[in-house]
């Protein structure tokens, strides 16, 4: 019985209802009910996805928790859902980071917050189904659909400059998508399905392969953000109200890398071959030119954004440096690059939600992301400083933090193809130090700035309960990384094993 | 069979028929103001309409009275979307009328005259037939354009309406006495037929100019466009959004039996003139909609671009990619009639607010209906899982699958510009702070109509198939 649960179908529509419920239902006249409303529909899905992390097979590579529905029978666009080890701990992380959304602008919002916290629901729903998706064209709604809440959460309760970001979000994006939907309408075509798994065990040509490489390419890149197409995200991070931040850098730019695990890699294996160093010069670009900009920032909110940019460079260099490898048949290392990508959406999740929380936490007191407008803040708020200090140092991968994982997994791969990117992407762990420090010592250290600062009052209970759950996160990934390895193991090797080989001809291609 | 006289076809255009006279001299004798009974018979007529149709809707194609008339799924499916769309046009126009001094008997009459020419054109097999129906519907659109008297810009909008139609009938006359001319007939399938014994020569193909300059006049496709927004914005908005919204099926309609039904030896010729036509309003209506400050504007530019991707639906010159077509003009008609219904619904009693910056507030004063128009305008751009996005999917599918990449990828693009204007409509909803709550119509059954339209737009966005099925069915390609 519990077996035939349809349980992705829950995760998915459970919050969107849950949301729907809280507007029309108890909305903006029954505030607190509103509140504990979202907050019970939050906590049942955090609550499923960790049940199907608990009934997930690690044995096993294929999808499981499989659904498969008719739904528009005349172009062959089926209702189908699944996950694998790659994409359920997206769906926990989502789940956990909308819930603390929820509890940590519990009363920080001030306008309409029914209505924004329902907002949040909605989209963690969509973000599920982005993940769950089986089907090609399923997957395309949930990601365009997804876009309308954020589209408004930034749009309504952002900051002053809000509509200018909000558009450029929302176009930026789906101007990439676009590009993805002709793609995927032609591999649909091709494959005569729209199912993911028939269309990664389909023969391309080259050429063929590179066109549809570049239409993934401008969707995914926009969305992770990879440079020079990132310009959005510092611009909606900094107008974003905190929880939209928080989601936005901890699920959303995890779309963007998912895309290329799911789609542009098994799809386009050799286009991705023939373009892996050009992938990698982005990335590395990414990592070190982003890294400085970051340095020079004012603005907290901006210089976490950009650090999100070098982080998530960090990703993308794992998924593509894995070819380099394969090149070499140094399959092991190339299983640890995905691995460290893989890792490294996950933890950063964690810190740069974190981070988020923590600018915000400051903000609701003084409403300035200024980092010249504080300082000393730790002589007032000790508590703070301590988790800030963690979040920080995780952020600058410190070795015990989750941060380290996925970014040693990466540099130690690298150094097996080529010293030199191994070089430049271990300026990482310099650069990150000093602009994550750096603006950690001028805000927190120092003796008191002004009477604003002094007046500052320490965590309250809620904020301390959310600030504790990631911190508890952030060290148990990077102390005991093994779990979250053994549930992605199996289908990182099946993607190497069988996804990544060639697929200009149907000669040892799995089935 | 071709030369049969066979009434049991034309049942629902004889009912119309009768209907409207009763319904006329009804009206003769009410002393009410509001015309409340002559509301509740249109309105009765439409839906009995729809079931008469509906019962046909698996008859096998017909053709009777010497090949002038043609009945098939086609004609079938497109005169019940008529009825359908008709009958919520009117129930937006109702409280609007009344407030506007043009709450007559006329107005319903009409709309009602202008729905029997659309049933024509939809079923007509000859080019007379096709005219006649299309010389009804547009002369009781002219009127209808000029029903508000005192009003200077609706005066105008009649006036350019009509030149501007008389215009376009006449090419598509001219076009159709040199199609005559050549083959002797103005049967449809005769004409198709006579071009397969004999040649196709240069006058033919001139013909066939002026026949899709006529289809593209009556589209307002670019470039005879120029017409469409100036009477958008000038009609009365009930009437715009009528004229927005059904004859535009009525027209899909019509460059069905012309052109696919005439000459499907000239595909390659009609086909390279459609798809210039097609891209060069995609690309003009979406650059030009993206400065109007003015809803109904607005609207009429997006109509433009929209009538543009339905247009290049019809160039790969499938079945498959005609009722991809003929799916997005129904969904389009269905979206527009609620686009307008917003301006007609933002319109109180004495003043009309039309400009996107009346919007304001809505999101904070009125969410419910905010988030109607949400829907509406996430709709007419194409963002699933509402129901705009998927004609444009299927279109886009026929376009890549008959190897037009190139074309799909320019319409694509511009689809993301086209998103500009829309958000802009939500962006001033939501995102503007307003003093004041900006006054709605406070008419109840307005208001319903408009939700259940809307929640319409959601429904059939999760269940794309339903509309889908029938049009595939209408081109015979169902698997």
């Amino acid at each position: 019985m519990i077996e035939k649960l349809p349980i992705l179908s829950l995760l998915i529509w459970l919050p969107i209802l849950g949301g729907m419920l809280v507007i029309f239902g108890p909305g903006q006249k029954h505030l607190r009910l509103s509140h504990w409303l979202s907050l019970l529909a939050a906590v049942v899905t955090f609550g499923l996805s960790l049940w199907a992390l608990s009934e997930f097979d690690t044995s096993r590579y294929y999808f499981q928790f499989s659904e498969d529905r008719s739904w528009i029978s005349s172009l062959g666009v089926r209702y189908s859902l699944g996950v694998d080890g790659i994409s359920l701990p997206l769906i926990v992380l989502t789940s956990l980071m909308t819930m603390i959304v929820i509890v940590a602008s519990w009363n920080n919002i001030k306008r309409r917050s029914s209505h924004y916290l329902a907002a949040f629901l909605v989209m963690c729903g969509l973000m599920n189904g982005v993940f769950a998706a089986t089907d090609s064209i399923l997957f395309y709604v949930f990601w365009e659909a997804m876009l309308i809440p954020m589209f408004l959460i930034i749009g309504i309760w952002g900051g002053d400059n809000r509509i200018y970001a909000t558009l450029k979000f929302f176009i930026y994006t789906f101007f990439g998508s676009v590009f993805l939907l002709i793609a995927l309408i032609y591999l649909g075509k091709q494959a005569n399905s729209f199912n993911i798994s028939v269309i990664q065990q389909m023969v391309i040509d080259l050429d063929t392969q590179k066109l549809i490489f570049f239409a993934f390419l401008i969707a995914f890149a926009v969305k992770v953000p990879m440079w020079p197409v990132h310009t959005w995200l510092p611009d909606a991070h900094v107008q974003a109200p905190t929880g939209g931040s928080v989601i936005l850098a901890a699920i959303m730019l995890k779309m963007g890398t998912y895309g290329f695990v799911r789609f542009m890699l098994p799809i386009v294996p050799d286009a991705s071959m023939v373009m892996a160093d050009f992938m990698i010069v982005l990335s590395l670009i990414a990592v070190v030119y982003i890294g400085f900009v970051a340095l020079a920032q004012k603005d907290m909110k901006k210089l976490i954004a950009y650090s999100s940019i070098a982080h998530m460079g960090f990703v993308t260099l794992g998924l593509f440096i894995s070819f380099a490898l394969l090149a070499d048949k140094q399959v092991d290392a190339a299983i640890m690059a995905i691995q460290g990508g893989l890792v490294q959406m996950i933890s950063h999740g964690f810190i740069s939600g974190a981070l988020f929380l923590c600018i915000g936490v400051l903000y609701d007191r003084l409403h300035s992301r200024n980092i010249s407008d504080y300082g000393g803040v730790v002589n007032v708020m000790p508590r703070f400083a301590m988790f800030f200090m963690l979040f920080a140092m995780a952020n600058s991968g410190l070795p015990g933090t989750s941060g380290f994982i996925g970014e040693f997994f990466v540099i130690v791969a690298s150094l097996q193809t080529s010293f030199w990117i191994a070089l430049l992407a271990g300026t990482t762990l310099v650069l990150a130090a000093a602009y994550t420090l750096w603006m950690f010592k001028r805000v927190i250290f120092g003796d008191v700035a002004n009477e604003k600062v002094a007046a500052l009052r320490d965590l309250k209970m809620r904020e301390y309960l959310v600030m504790a759950v990631l911190a508890i996160l952030v060290l148990l990934l990077g102390l005991f990384p093994g779990p979250l390895l053994e549930v992605m193991r199996t289908s990182v090797e099946h993607l190497i094993d069988c996804n990544l080989i060639s697929k200009l001809s149907a000669e040892g291609m799995c089935s | 069979m071709n030369d049969s006289i066979n009434f049991s076809l034309i049942t629902s255009e004889i009912f119309i028929l009768c209907a409207i006279c009763f319904i006329m001299i009804v009206d003769l004798f009410q002393r009410d103001k509001e015309r409340n009974l002559t509301y509740a018979l249109t309105q009765l007529t439409l839906i009995i309409l729809f079931f008469i149709e509906y019962n046909h809707i698996n008859n096998e194609s017909v053709i009777a009275f010497s090949g002038h008339w043609i009945v098939d799924k086609l004609s079938t499916v497109l005169k019940l979307s008529i009825y359908l769309i008709t009958f919520i046009s009117i129930l937006y126009a109702r409280p609007f009328i009344s407030h506007r001094n043009m709450m007559r008997g006329e107005y319903y009459l009409l709309t009602l005259f202008a729905v029997s020419g659309m049933m024509i054109m939809v079923s007509a097999n000859s080019f007379l037939t096709v005219y006649l129906g299309l010389e009804l519907l547009s002369l009781s659109l002219y009127t209808l354009v000029a029903l508000q008297r005192d009003s200077k810009l609706a005066s105008e909008s009649a006036v350019k309406f009509f030149v501007m139609g008389g215009l376009a009938s006449g090419f598509l006359l001219y076009g159709i006495s040199l199609i005559y001319g050549i083959s002797g007939s103005v049967i449809i399938a005769d004409v198709a037929q006579n071009y397969l014994t004999n040649d196709i020569d240069l006058v033919s193909q001139f013909g066939l100019v002026f026949i899709v300059i006529g289809i593209a006049f009556k589209f307002g496709a670019v470039p005879f466009h120029m017409w469409l927004p100036d009477i958008y914005h000038g009609s009365p908005s009930s009437v715009t959004a009528f004229i927005a919204s059904v004859p535009k099926i009525a027209a899909f309609g019509m460059t069905m039996r012309l052109l696919v039904g005439a000459f499907p030896l000239f595909v390659q010729d009609w086909t390279n003139m459609i798809l210039v036509i097609a891209l060069l309003s995609i690309i003009f209506g979406n650059l030009v909609a993206v400065s109007q400050s003015n809803l109904k504007r607005l609207l009429a530019y997006s109509a433009i671009a929209h009538i543009g991707y339905f247009l290049l639906g019809i160039v790969p010159a499938t079945d498959a990619s005609y009722s991809a077509s003929m799916y997005y003009i129904i969904v389009y008609a269905f979206m527009t009639v609620a686009g307008f219904g917003i301006v007609i619904f933002m319109s109180v009693e004495n003043k009309e607010y039309q400009e996107i910056s009346d919007l304001r507030g809505l999101g904070r004063y009125h969410p419910w209906y905010a988030l109607m128009f949400t829907v509406v305008m996430a709709s007419l751009a194409g963002i699933p899982p509402f129901i705009g996005f998927w004609p444009k999917l299927e279109i886009f599918r026929h376009l890549i699958s008959n190897g037009m990449i190139i074309e799909a990828t320019i319409a694509i693009a511009f689809s993301v510009i086209g998103l500009f204007y829309y958000l802009k409509v939500i962006k001033e909803m939501y995102f503007e702070d307003a003093t004041q709550s900006p006054e709605i119509s406070s008419s109840r059954s307005l208001k319903i109509a408009i939700s259940i339209n809307c929640l319409l737009l959601i429904l059939f966005g999760l269940m794309p198939d339903s509309i889908y099925h029938y049009c595939l069915d209408a081109f015979g390609v169902l698997a």
